[in-house]
């Protein structure tokens, strides 16, 4: 099997699940109890917290774990949206936003938000004047992912940054996509609220974090007990907990060479694929993206059929986009950029990762020459 | 281990189980009908008495459909497709079941006729088999209006 939707999940590193399985065996305490056996696995989660703060460039006290990167962002949205209820109800976001942050504004919209979504160009990154006007008094949170799921399109979190903290605005970037990819800072970084999930990073699903820059305003989603300073209530799951800051720390001490050994990877893909397929072209190319993300449409056929096509030939591969999920609407994030709803229903990502090797892309482009070759010969277009 | 039943008694071997979740898993029939579709291409026009041409409203798929008739049956059939598997599939069995038949028996076959002879198609996927018939009606309907124009001049 040739593995290319990083981008949806990776496989759990061994060493990883070696650090979790003492925690699933004997250290099975509630971090909780006040006896040495509960203490033991309390000591667990505030290294990991503290190991999680050092490979972010934050305090610990700036690290709250969640149950994965979709509950990150619904407790940064909900969580500072109500916590500023008094101030005004206005949020900011953007058109190419993933589900969890898109979803969760659409139900805060149900409960009398108001909610602008900033537009974004046809290279895929959202437009700052957009987001200028759309910032007002009443304007609560300004929230936009760091880098984009589906085409890898980073997004200028920096810029974005000044202008949310000119106006006193909290801002939250979603970095599912480049938390573990790329250096991360928190001090440095920008935003003061950042999403993270363990899984994307070969770490083990069902886990996430959520940094909050200290005086960042945030009220729980989840009441109860005093976990995590009383914002997110819970007994931590103290595995997943272990094993997110372990994936993470062998992430951060090698994002940098793997981004250099991607990148090149990733473009010569792109350029083989481009040369051998007439018509194909990458979405986002112009922008600066991820290393290890290509979103590549092909027009006339249907990236569904493209994806299936793939799997039968033993290569993963994923579509954002139309029939795939079921879910007949097109790509939102490609529609965003101006792609027509069946240019958006003919692209395929591909996203690299720790394990792709150089000999997997070749068969790879051979693959999808053929696949794409055959279904043109099908295609009434 | 403990295994959790897939089937149901309900569940005949003509329905394909519905996986939970959002992703959309396709039987071998179906897979099949997808890398290897049948009576794929144009009829040329000399050889077409009847073409439909119908999009799905449900998403951007589109099917082209040609057929040649004598003596009031299909003799030759031909599509193009843009669409997902789910669409590709139930075109080309569509044109299987309609082939060498009566222009009456090409008429009744249904979205269900299509389903049933793939042996299940996901859920969601019902749509597509959908705009396989309706090719086939607009292509039956083409070569009806076809003889009424050469049955007046």
């Amino acid at each position: 099997m040739i593995y290319l939707d990083h981008n949806a999940t990776t496989p759990l590193d061994p060493r990883v699940l070696e650090s979790m399985l003492p925690f699933l065996r004997g250290a099975w305490g509630n971090p909780s109890s006040p006896y040495r056996f509960g203490q033991e696995a309390r000591a667990a989660v505030e290294r990991a917290r503290s190991r999680v703060a050092e490979c972010l460039g934050c305090r610990p006290v700036e690290v709250l774990f969640t149950g994965g990167g979709t509950e990150a962002d619904n407790l940064a949205l909900r969580g500072v949206v109500r916590a500023l209820r008094g101030r005004g109800r206005h949020v900011v976001t953007s058109a190419i936003e993933h589900p969890a942050v898109l979803r969760t504004c659409a139900a805060l919209e149900a409960d009398g938000c108001r909610v602008t979504q900033a537009a974004v160009g046809a290279d895929g990154v959202v437009d700052l004047a957009a987001v200028e006007r759309a910032l007002g008094p009443d304007t609560v949170l300004l929230s936009v992912m760091h880098a984009n799921n589906e085409t890898g399109v980073l997004q200028p979190v920096a810029e974005l940054a000044e202008l949310a903290r000119a106006r006193g605005v909290p801002f939250h970037a979603d970095a599912v996509q480049t938390a573990g990819k790329l250096p991360l800072r928190l001090a440095t970084l920008g935003p003061d609220l950042l999403s993270l999930s363990a899984h994307k990073l070969h770490g083990p699903k069902g886990v996430g974090a959520l940094l909050v820059r200290h005086g960042t305003p945030l009220d729980p989603l989840l009441t109860g007990g005093e976990h995590e300073r009383g914002l997110r209530a819970g007994t931590e799951n103290v595995a997943g907990i272990v094993g997110l800051a372990e994936a993470l720390a062998l992430a951060c001490g090698t994002a940098e060479a793997e981004a250099a050994r991607l990148a090149p990877l990733r473009d010569r893909l792109e350029r083989e694929v481009l040369a051998a397929v007439p018509g194909a072209r990458v979405h986002g190319a112009g922008a600066p993206r991820v290393p290890n993300t290509t979103n590549l449409a092909f027009p006339g056929i249907d990236g569904e059929s493209v994806v299936v096509a793939l799997d039968l030939r033993g290569i993963c591969a994923s579509t954002g986009s139309a029939c795939s999920t079921g879910d007949p609407e097109p790509s939102h994030v490609l529609t965003a950029m101006g792609a027509s709803p069946r240019d958006a229903q003919g692209s395929v990502r591909l996203s690299l990762g720790r394990d792709t090797r150089a000999e997997e892309l070749d068969v790879v482009v051979r693959a999808l020459v053929e696949v794409v070759e055959q279904l043109r010969a099908i295609s009434s277009l | 281990m403990a295994t959790t039943p897939q089937s149901t008694p309900e569940t005949g071997p003509e329905t394909q189980p519905e996986l939970p979740g959002p992703v959309l898993y396709y039987n071998e029939t179906v897979l099949e009908h997808f890398t290897r579709p049948r009576n794929v291409g144009a009829l040329p026009p000399a050889d077409t008495d009847g073409f439909g041409l119908v999009g799905d409203p449900f998403c951007g798929d589109q099917l082209k459909l040609w057929i040649a008739v004598r003596d009031g049956r299909i003799t030759r059939i031909g599509f193009k497709s843009f669409g997902c598997p789910g669409a590709i599939a139930t075109s080309s069995m569509l044109t299987e079941l309609a082939r060498g038949r009566t222009i009456d028996e090409a008429r009744k076959i249904t979205d269900d006729d299509v389903i049933e002879a793939l042996g299940g198609i996901p859920e969601r996927k019902r749509h597509c088999s959908l705009l396989g018939v309706r090719g086939l009606q607009a292509a039956l309907s083409d070569w009806e209006a076809r003889q009424a124009a050469d049955g007046t001049t």
